[in-house]
């Protein structure tokens, strides 16, 4: 992708990130010793089974929550978008959008302007007026993808975005992710348990381990884009990942039992 | 493995057509645009003069099925025609207290209560329930009290609003507010308990904090309990009112329950059931006319209504 040189400093920078949550016996590490630097204009996938903390690891870098112990640095702005689209249901497609904007201090006068340019972004224009439930699920993360975008962030962070919807759809907002990656030079940081998916759209894949989350392994894509999901290359990527994943998740076979 | 995924490149080629360009705009742009009209659900809505029918009817055929029961029990011959009357000579002298305005006057009075009441009992509900839901300390303390006071039957709260405000307008306020506000306060609570964490969340990445994240989240999102609150309370407030006129007759200021009263004193039993159907209707088409309306248009605004086709 984008030629990174070692100079420019990290769009997120992980330090020894550790979090835990409750106390005593019933503690439970969610995340430990995290390392990791996102380059700026990288898309880093995330994949982990169940339990590997993955949107914790989301909300810290959000700032939604603090690190036990540990250092998270984010180079600019962040938006979030979430599994379920989490738009407002009381307002419009373009009401959502609009208030993301009047939220961050934009001017009235601009908003009107803002707002369907956003919707056709992302090939929504003329369903401004629709409120989400008359939306199909595609569509309402589309709203809610120009709604993160309204936030003008320089890091997207996405909590599986695309996990509730149907394969045709899905294939289509990857390609629609990463035109929108491309041209908005954006930082991404994409949560998902779908191993191809990962590899489809990441520059890197970072593997998690469960309980506690560790990082088990980052590797490089290096297949070309555009790519597409059902390519080759990406399959036999993709096993390969799976394959730690596994193992990963062997590991903790006994646990049901305590 | 990959195997499966065969059809889709083959589907994606015919339909897309874009050849060289693997990842084009364009392509992409239709795929959507049919995937949008496929996926959506369709909203169109069935004629409204059926609608009104299909809804009126069951209604109009309870209505008719109540008379033809009260009819029978009135034939049977279980208590004379002077303590239960039919339904023909009561609805003989409603129609003449409509006629000569005495029930036009008392349901004017009445009706001025029962909405500065219930005016009153929706700003010290709201402001009520707003603390109680935003401040932990006060729910801990306030919530079952205020659960408390609403289960409490208004006509209990008589005797002291008279030692307070004698047979008084006060005495009759004081009593519809403390039996609907609570009913209120507690729809905003339960409203704001019952927001999805996910919005929540989502107003907070947007960086709504403070003020902003109730004016825009946690208000809106509540509103659906609340306006449930606001029907209940309404019903509360309603029945306090009755209760208040029949034991606080204010002289020369008529009212739906001094109507009552009065025909119970003159044992006038077809006046008296005459003025109970006015309760009746009153309470019915308030509740369906505002807030049936406002809960219905709130509901599908929000998108929880089920679809009625």
């Amino acid at each position: 992708m984008a030629p990174t040189t070692t100079i420019l400093s990290p769009a997120i920078s992980l330090q020894l990130v550790t979090k835990r949550y409750g106390r005593g016996h019933r503690q439970v590490t969610a995340l430990d010793g995290i390392e990791l630097d996102v380059r700026p204009g990288e898309l880093l996938c995330v994949v982990g089974a169940s339990g590997c903390g993955k949107s914790t690891l989301l909300n810290l870098v959000a700032g939604l929550d603090e690190p036990t112990s540990g250092r998270v640095a984010v180079a600019g702005r962040t938006a979030l978008m979430f599994q379920e689209s989490a738009l407002f249901p009381w307002l419009t497609a373009a009401g959502n959008i609009d208030l993301a904007l009047k939220l961050r201090g934009v001017p009235r006068a601009e908003r009107r302007a803002r707002v369907d340019e956003l919707l056709a972004t992302v090939h929504l224009a003329g369903f401004g007026h629709k409120r989400p439930h008359e939306l199909s699920g595609g569509m309402r993360q589309r709203v809610a993808l120009a709604r993160a975008f309204a936030q003008d962030a320089d890091v997207l962070l996405m909590d599986e975005p695309f996990g509730a919807l149907d394969a045709m759809t899905r294939d289509i907002l990857h390609d629609e992710l990463e035109r929108l990656w491309r041209e908005r030079d954006l930082t991404v940081l994409f949560v998902t348990h779908n191993v191809r998916e990962a590899v489809r759209l990441g520059d890197r894949v970072m593997v998690l381990s469960s309980r506690p989350g560790r990082v088990t392994a980052v590797l490089d894509v290096p297949l070309a884009r555009p790519r597409r999901i059902e390519e080759a290359e990406v399959g036999e990527l993709a096993a390969s990942v799976t394959a730690r994943l596994r193992e990963e998740v062997r590991r903790h076979a006994g646990d049901a039992d305590r | 493995m990959p195997v499966t995924q065969t059809d889709e490149i083959a589907l994606r080629a015919g339909a897309g057509g874009t050849g060289a360009v693997p990842a084009g705009s364009v392509a992409t742009s239709a795929d959507l645009a049919g995937l949008d009209a496929l996926d959506r659900a369709d909203d169109r809505l069935p004629g409204r003069r059926r609608a009104v029918w299909s809804s009126l009817w069951p209604k109009l055929a309870a209505i008719g099925l109540s008379l033809a029961i009260w009819q029978g029990v009135v034939w049977s011959g279980w208590k004379p025609h002077y303590v239960l009357p039919g339904p023909g000579p009561v609805l003989g002298v409603l129609w003449g207290m409509m006629a000569d305005g005495t029930l036009a006057e008392a349901t004017v009075n009445t009706m001025i209560r029962a909405v500065s009441g219930f005016a009153v009992a929706v700003v010290i509900g709201v402001a009520v329930g707003s603390l109680v839901a935003r401040v932990p300390l006060l729910r801990t303390a306030l919530g079952s009290l205020i659960t408390g006071v609403q289960t409490m039957p208004s006509i209990a709260w008589f005797p002291l609003a008279i030692l307070l405000f004698q047979l008084t307008e006060r005495a009759i306020l004081f009593v519809v507010v403390l039996g609907a506000a609570p009913a209120v306060a507690n729809g905003l609570i339960a409203g704001a308990d019952q927001i999805p964490p996910v919005l929540l969340r989502a107003g907070r990445v947007l960086g709504a904090r403070g003020f902003a994240a109730w004016r825009h989240v946690v208000l809106p999102a509540s509103l659906p309990s609340f306006v449930g609150g606001l029907k209940q309370g309404w019903a509360f407030a309603w029945r306090s009112l009755m209760a208040g006129e029949l034991l606080v007759v204010i002289a020369e200021k008529p009212s739906i329950g001094s109507v009552l009263q009065v025909r119970r004193s003159l044992a006038d039993a077809e006046g008296l059931i005459a003025t109970m159907i006015v309760i009746l209707a009153i309470g019915v088409v308030v509740d369906a006319l505002v807030f049936g309306r406002l809960e219905r248009a709130v509901l599908r605004r929000w998108g929880l209504a089920a679809d009625r086709r």
